[in-house]
Parts: C-alpha cells; sequence; structure tokens
C-alpha cells in the first residue's frame, strides 16, 4: 500500500532582504526572547526574581562611573579584536586563532615592560611596544595564512592549534619571570608603572579608546577605499574571479591575514600596557572567540560590532555581577552570552526566507 | 627509562586517547553528513556535566547509592543532555540555516559556560560546600575486568587496567567504521555529506539525515565528555577547562583519520602519547636544555614539552593538506547548508 502524502504544515522560501527598520524589529523580537529565556534560566536555577537581577546586572555595567569605564574598556578591547578579525574573514578565512595572536602580542609587550620598562622613557617604549606586538601577532598568523595560501590547509584548526601553543609559550614564560614561585607574574612595574599606559585628562582608559578607535578608522578605510581591500573584497566573493581578474589570490590571503594578526597582537598590547599590566594564558580570555562572533554578526560594518561589542560586554558585566551578588561563579555570563547569540544568529534566517503556512491543507489526502 | 614509567605513559596515553576517540568518532558522523561541528569542546562538556550532576543529586540524597543505578543514571542523562545539543544545533544549521562555525562556536561557549557553572556552582545550589565528588559512581565507571587485570604483568597492565569505557570506545569507532561504509544507512549519510542535491532528488531525506547525525554525533561526543568526568579526572569537576583543548584535539583528529572512525583507535592513543610525554621526558634531556637556556628549575621545560600534541596536529594538518589524496579528502558539502530552492 502507498503511504497517503499530506501537504507540509508551511512552506520556506528566499525574500529579497529587508529594510533596516524590519531588521531592526526581528532583532529586538530575538533579544527579547532571549532576556526571556535567560530569566526562566535564572529563576528556575537560583530561584531569584529575573527583574531585579536585570537591574543588578545594569548596575553592574554602568552602577558608577567607574564600572562605566570599565565597560567602555572592554567594550573598546573586544571592538579591536573583531575588527583585527574583518579582513581575514571577508575572505572567508575563519581565523580562529585571534586568542594566540593577542597573548603573543600580549606577550612581547610584557617582555619589554620587564627588561626595558624602567630603561626607556614611557612614550617611547609605547611605540616600541606597539610595533612589537604588532609583528608577533603576525609572526603567528603568518604559519596558518601561508598554509592556507599555498596548500589550502584548514586555517580553523590550525589557528586553533596556534592558541594552544601561545598558551604554553605564556605558561613557560610566566614561570621564567616569577620570583616568588607563585607561577604567576604580578603587576609588571607596579612602582615605576614604565611602560603603562599614561593617564590623559586624569581617565586611565582614554588613550585605550584613541587607539582603538584610530585602528578601526583605518581599517573602515582600507576595506571599503583602498585597492587591496578591494582585492580583499573579491577574492571573498569568489576565488575563481579573483584569479581571472589576475589577482594574485595567495598574495592576497597571506597579507591580509598578516595584517588581521597585527591587529590582534595590538590587542593584545592594549590589554597587557593599558588595563591588566600582566601576562597569564587567561589574557586573552576568550574574547578571540566571542569576537569571531561579533565579526559575523556585523557584517564588517564598525558602527553594528560597536553596538554588538558593547551589548556581550554589558551581558559579562551583568552576569559578573550577578555572580558576586549571589556568590555564584562568573560563568553565568557564558550561558546568558550564548543563550543571547543562538536567538541573535537566528535572526538572519528570518531577515532572508519568509515561511508561508498553507491554509487549504488537507489532512491525510 | 623503565619498564614501569613505559607502561604507565602507555595506560595514561590509552585513557587520554579514549576521551578524544569519542568525539572524533561523533564528529566523523557529522561531518559526513556535512555538518563541521564545531561545538564539540561545548557538547563534551554538557555530557560530562550532566552524567556528574545526575550522579551528585543521585549520591547525596541516597543513603546507600546503588553503583548500577548510578552509572544507568548517568549514561541517560548524558545522552539526552548531548542529543538536546546536537538537536540545537541542527535546528540553527539545517532548518534555520545559520552558519556552521559561528553556532558550533556558539554552542562552545554556551557548554563551558554551562558546563563550569554546574561544576562550580552545585554544591553552593545544593546548601553544602567544597567541590563535587562522586565515589561511588567513579568506582562504577572505573570497575575493571575481573580475573584479566589481576595480573601485574606489563602486557595486562596496558590492556586490562581500564575501566570499561576505553572497550566500549574502540567497539565504537569499529561499528562507525562498518555503519559508514558496509549498510545502506550510512551510504545515504556519506551521499547526504558529499552532494545534498543528489541525494534529494534521490529521494533522501537531506534534513532527516543531516539532524540524526547531528544528534547521534553529539550523543558519542557526549559520552566522552562522561568518560573524562567519571574516569579521567575520576569523578570531580575542575573549572580549568582542560576539557575544551581535548574537544579542540578531536576535531583535528577527525581530519588526521581522513574522516575514517578504524584509524581513531590508534590515532587517538598516538595523541595520547604525545599529550603525556612531558612527564616522561628523561629528565637528562630537559637538564640540558634547562641549562642551555639558564633556566632555574628543570620543571620549567614541561610548558614546553606541553606544546607536542597541539604541534603534532600542525605538522598532521600541513601534511593532509600537501598530500590531497583524493579518497581521503572531507566530504564535499562540509560546512554547507542545504536549501532546496537554490539548487
Amino acid at each position: 500500500m502507498e503511504k497517503t502524502k499530506r501537504d507540509p504544515l508551511f512552506h520556506v522560501s528566499k525574500k529579497d532582504e529587508p529594510g533596516f527598520l524590519a531588521k531592526t524589529v526581528t532583532l529586538l523580537i530575538a533579544v527579547f526572547c532571549a532576556l526571556l529565556v535567560s530569566a526562566l534560566f535564572i529563576y528556575f536555577v537560583t530561584g531569584l526574581d529575573p527583574i531585579s537581577v536585570y537591574i543588578s546586572m545594569f548596575k553592574g555595567a554602568f552602577g558608577t562611573t567607574r564600572r562605566t569605564w570599565i565597560t567602555v574598556r572592554d567594550t573598546c578591547l573586544l571592538l579591536l579584536i573583531s575588527v583585527s578579525l574583518a579582513p581575514a574573514f571577508r575572505m572567508r578565512f575563519w581565523n580562529c586563532g585571534a586568542e594566540g595572536q593577542i597573548l603573543m602580542g600580549g606577550l612581547s609587550t610584557a617582555a619589554l615592560m620587564i627588561y626595558c620598562g624602567e630603561k626607556i622613557p614611557t612614550g617611547l617604549l609605547l611605540l616600541i611596544m606597539l610595533v612589537t606586538s604588532a609583528l608577533c601577532g603576525a609572526l603567528w598568523s603568518f604559519l596558518p595564512a601561508y598554509f592556507k595560501a599555498k596548500y589550502d590547509t584548514n586555517e580553523t584548526l590550525f589557528t586553533l592549534m596556534m592558541n594552544y601553543v601561545a598558551i604554553q609559550l605564556i605558561e613557560f614564560f610566566v614561570d621564567v619571570w616569577d620570583k616568588k614561585q607563585s607561577h604567576s607574574v604580578g603587576i609588571i612595574n607596579m612602582n615605576t608603572m614604565g611602560g603603562w599606559f599614561p593617564k590623559i585628562l586624569g581617565q586611565q582608559y582614554i588613550l585605550n579608546v584613541l587607539i582603538v578607535a584610530v585602528i578601526t578608522v583605518f581599517v573602515y578605510i582600507y576595506m571599503h577605499y583602498s585597492k587591496h581591500g578591494y582585492e580583499n573584497a573579491v577574492v571573498g566573493e569568489s576565488v575563481a574571479t579573483a584569479r581571472y581578474a589576475g589577482i594574485n589570490v595567495p598574495k592576497v590571503i597571506r597579507n591580509n591575514v598578516l595584517l588581521s594578526g597585527a591587529i590582534a597582537g595590538i590587542a593584545g598590547f592594549v590589554e597587557v600596557a593599558g588595563i591588566s599590566h600582566t601576562i597569564s594564558k587567561e589574557t586573552a580570555g576568550g574574547r578571540g572567540f566571542t569576537a569571531i562572533i561579533v565579526c559575523w554578526l556585523a557584517k564588517f560594518n564598525p558602527l553594528s560590532m560597536i553596538l554588538i561589542s558593547l551589548f556581550l560586554v554589558f551581558l559579562d558585566k551583568g552576569a559578573s555581577q550577578i555572580a558576586s551578588d549571589f556568590g555564584l561563579n562568573t560563568f553565568a555570563s557564558n550561558i546568558i552570552t550564548g543563550i543571547m547569540l543562538f536567538f541573535i544568529l537566528s535572526c538572519e534566517f528570518f531577515n532572508n526566507y519568509r515561511i508561508s503556512f498553507n491554509r487549504n491543507r488537507k489532512e491525510g489526502e | 627509562m623503565t619498564v614501569a614509567q613505559i607502561v604507565s605513559w602507555l595506560v595514561s596515553a590509552i585513557s587520554f586517547g579514549t576521551v578524544i576517540m569519542y568525539g572524533c568518532i561523533g564528529e566523523t558522523i557529522d561531518q559526513k553528513a556535512g555538518g563541521l561541528n564545531l561545538g564539540v569542546p561545548g557538547v563534551m562538556q554538557i555530557g560530562g556535566i550532566a552524567a556528574l550532576v545526575s550522579a551528585f543529586l543521585y549520591e547525596y540524597n541516597v543513603s546507600s547509592p546503588n553503583p548500577f543505578v548510578a552509572l544507568l543514571l548517568c549514561l541517560v542523562s548524558t545522552l539526552i543532555a548531548s542529543a538536546l545539543a546536537g538537536l540545537l544545533y541542527s535546528f540553527l544549521t539545517v532548518t534555520l540555516k545559520v552558519n556552521q562555525n559561528v553556532t558550533g562556536l556558539t554552542l562552545t561557549i554556551f557548554g563551558t559556560g554551562i558546563a563550569n557553572f554546574f561544576g562550580g556552582n552545585m554544591m553552593k545550589l545544593s546548601g553544602g560546600v567544597g567541590t563535587i565528588f562522586v565515589a561511588t559512581t567513579s568506582n562504577a565507571f572505573r570497575a575493571k575486568l575481573p580475573i584479566l587485570s589481576n595480573s601485574h604483568a606489563p602486557i595486562s597492565m596496558i590492556l586490562f587496567s581500564h575501566g570499561w569505557m576505553v572497550y566500549l570506545a574502540l567497539i565504537l569507532a569499529f561499528v562507525a567504521q562498518y555503519f559508514l561504509n558496509h549498510t545502506r544507512t550510512g551510504l545515504n549519510l556519506r551521499s547526504v555529506g558529499e552532494n545534498p542535491a543528489t541525494a534529494d532528488a534521490a529521494g533522501i531525506n537531506v534534513t532527516r539525515y543531516k539532524y540524526l547525525a547531528s544528534i547521534v554525533g553529539c550523543m558519542i561526543c557526549g559520552l566522552g565528555g562522561l568518560f573524562y568526568v567519571m574516569d579521567y579526572i575520576k569523578g570531580t569537576w575542575a573549572n580549568d577547562s582542560a576539557i575544551e583543548a581535548l574537544g579542540w584535539l578531536a576535531v583535528s583528529l577527525v581530519i588526521f583519520t581522513s574522516w575514517k572512525p578504524k584509524n581513531a583507535t590508534w590515532g587517538a592513543y598516538l595523541f595520547g602519547l604525545f599529550y603525556w610525554a612531558y612527564v616522561y621526558i628523561p629528565a637528562d634531556i630537559s637538564r640540558y636544555l634547562a641549562n642551555k637556556m639558564n633556566l632555574q628549575k628543570i620543571t620549567y621545560m614541561q610548558n614546553l614539552y606541553k606544546m607536542l600534541p597541539y604541534i603534532l596536529t600542525i605538522i598532521v594538518l600541513c601534511f593532509v593538506s600537501h598530500r590531497k589524496r583524493r579518497e581521503n579528502q572531507a566530504p564535499a558539502s562540509l560546512g554547507q547548508s542545504y536549501f532546496r530552492e537554490e539548487r
């Protein structure tokens, strides 16, 4: 006997990209749903009132001037890392190695702070650190870039493995530099502040913001208004087209991934010299991965990158606040971030596809 | 190096290899259907924590916990939790057509959060202090084969001194190999991964195959997490995200084995040997190198030795891509989502 066939309940078809307003509404609905699911999670696990938890989150991120500055500082750092990924990503080069590149930039910065912090004046030292951290980051992205360009080696796993090599290198130097046998470097140049970012206008993090702003603008101009940026876009759209147009594809891949690594290295410099003044394997703290998602969601649009970074940092700070208020560990922030991202990622489907329900559906016809 | 050292090196390598062997088998099944799941570290952690939490709740609420019940409870909760993770992944990537890399990475962030949140807070949430420790359940997982494991001869130490899940992994690897290459369902699954449009035209339900491959694949990855928690670190939790590194190694192992689960049986142990090498590299070599580098202590060298499994992976990746043998390539549609109207 043949199986009876039914019309499907609904039907999916492509549609044109919607306007800005429609997209924003979809996004807001997704964020609302995510907040709802997170609230359920918070309620069932901790038994706390979600509304007061969300208020507590807001206070955690913007409660005092100091906290607001910390949120701004971390947003800038995440933005810088996301910006660093953009040139690689537009070519569909999945640079999962930002973590390692940040660590290497941070390592070179820490080394200069330790060995030259008291010998070279801070201004000059900062400049040297900027350059070396960019070189170290680029160095760490060189091998994956070279092999991707030449043999099409899987860059996702290659860059991931480079992260772990970097982590072990950090662990090694932490042991070498550690004077108290505590497996930690401690705050470098605590008294002399050699190689620390100086305060500008009485604020500690102005220089961080400035560096990130300059690099973001630079990358934006590079990607949209330069010949190299255009070649990058062509390679991303179609390698075959690029080859036909006479673009040297391996060279474009190599140069853009090196640029990506260099900026990630600078992010390590900002983190070590401008924020933590120490180095450990936690220096990158998973930001390299979060940045991948920021970069993907923002579709390389710098304004969206700023907003998404701010939003994720807000969630992170907020969740840490809940954690300390209620004596839980900070991994709650990963959970809430995860839930939020799942929902925001789903948005894209509703922007690109239309679901039509079959009204005249007949059962078991 | 003494015989005892070699034996203990091999034993720890096998134990380590088992964790990534589960991950590798699960990921291979998923990838054969075209799903590049970078959420393996997250799924492993979800599977591991599900077992640990259920064992914890059972052991702390029952006065004399029965090992067999605990074992069953752990298996069921791991399989359910990791199947849910697989369902989430396939819903996003297959139905909603979200990019697979991004979804996988998000799943890893989420899984790390879930696992470390419950791993670190379970005791506090249930009103106790300290870290979780589930002795009865862990012992049930580490139960050794009777008779065969009694002997202390080196060869029987290497082969028989493990918990039962080590052998289960080996069986699973061969079953998966047979399933993929010698059954009708396996053939259909591979055709979905190679060319979903053709498979669709041949009447294969692409969506269903992709869903099932992700879910079953994640369930097997979850078993890796279960083994890690109950056997490898003996029934407790460590917030050191060591398991995350193992998850990535498992994904790399898929390429190393060129998508053939049977190769995972020795490949995983080889990775294990490299991972544990830092403990067994002779002290003379370390002393020599440490002197050359002017180090205060020779133990500092261990940090550098720990790079070995990752460097091995990098070399393997380069080598495999350099050779480009036709039968060793990834499934053709790996990483792409399928939309029927876009053919």
